[in-house]
């Protein structure tokens, strides 16, 4: 008998423990961020953690670290890691040495509702890419030739073939809605965010 | 009949534990623009590939892989097998003992729990139609 009440307690106490551990139902979490960001690999929930290879695998803790602060996505700025030159990752396969050509070129592009301005900036993304990997393609080089909406961008179109994948999402609004009126957006809109 | 008993609750209770376990390890939090590439894997009883871009795009521009090895910007997209990469396309053009390590390695890359779909991990569409488990 005594067994019998030792195995029903086990039970309980099983089953219980993910009703003690309730999260706070009030966090403020606009960004959907996961209570630990950059765990380790094993805990990353696709790593099967019974493959021995893991562990000759570089942590993303360890490769972050030193590495400027984002809010979204790895929360990494790579612009600035890059800016900074605390990564230089090859622009060419064989040629360490390589230097890539950046067009310093702004493209505005105005908006139809309340947002700022987005002001696409050739330079950084010419530092990570190909003019082919946008153009034709993805873009077509003429002024006026492209329609976007964040709903495509949302559904991995346009810019989100790339934004919301690998480089940072959605909910870095001003990252490119960055014209000039920026400020008297953020003076009304996110001031009463940082409040809170 | 008390052992009877006991030997079911016994294996109810393994039951429900590893149904716990299985809920546990359900909940994926795996780095922003983590890749996996379940295209043929799972058929070749291999563990699916994780491709991490962090750790390539540390160390390489997107532009090596994107425009000169010919990568489509698309998860599973580019039907890569072993063959192409032993031949020197796709990952084979780094992944050959040169430049990086070569494919003997097998289980660096394989390295995702078995079922693991072809996805790009935390994209926004992912992130706006998960459930709450996945948080």
């Amino acid at each position: 008998m005594n067994t019998k009440i030792n195995i029903i307690l086990f039970l309980i106490l099983c089953h219980l423990s993910p009703v003690i551990a309730i999260e706070n139902p009030n966090r403020f979490n606009r960004l959907f961020t996961p209570e630990v960001t950059n765990p380790p690999l094993e805990e990353d929930g696709i790593h099967d953690p019974a493959n021995g290879g893991i562990v000759t695998l570089q942590q993303p803790e360890s490769a972050f670290k030193k590495l400027d602060k984002a809010t979204s996505g790895n929360h990494v700025n790579w612009v600035k890691a890059l800016e900074s030159e605390k990564i230089s990752p090859r622009f060419d396969l064989n040629d360490p040495t390589m230097k890539p050509m950046a067009l310093d070129l702004n493209i505005v592009r105005e908006v139809k509702g309340s947002m700022p301005n987005v002001i696409y900036p050739h330079k950084q993304h010419t530092l990570w890419l190909d003019c082919s990997n946008c153009h034709p393609a993805i873009f077509i080089p003429q002024k006026g030739a492209n329609q976007i909406s964040m709903a495509e961008i949302i559904m991995g179109q346009k810019c989100g073939v790339c934004h919301g994948r690998v480089a940072f999402g959605v909910t870095e609004c001003l990252r490119c809605h960055s014209d000039k009126n920026k400020e008297d957006f953020e003076k009304t809109n996110l001031a009463q965010e940082s409040n809170e | 009949m008390i052992k009877i008993k006991n030997s079911s609750a016994l294996l109810l209770s393994t039951a429900l534990l590893a149904g716990t376990t299985l809920f546990n390890s359900s909940e994926v939090n795996a780095e922003f623009g983590d890749i996996v590439i379940n295209n043929y894997s799972d058929k070749a009883g291999m563990r699916p590939v994780i491709f991490p871009h962090w750790f390539h795009r540390i160390r390489f521009r997107c532009k090596i892989c994107h425009s000169d090895l010919g990568f489509e910007f698309k998860a599973g997209g580019n039907k890569i097998n072993m063959l192409k990469i032993i031949s020197g396309k796709y990952c084979g053009a780094c992944h050959n003992g040169k430049i990086a390590w070569s494919v003997e390695n097998c289980n660096l890359c394989h390295s995702a729990k078995a079922g693991t779909p072809t996805q790009v991990h935390k994209n926004t569409l992912q992130t706006l139609v998960r459930d709450k488990k996945q948080n």
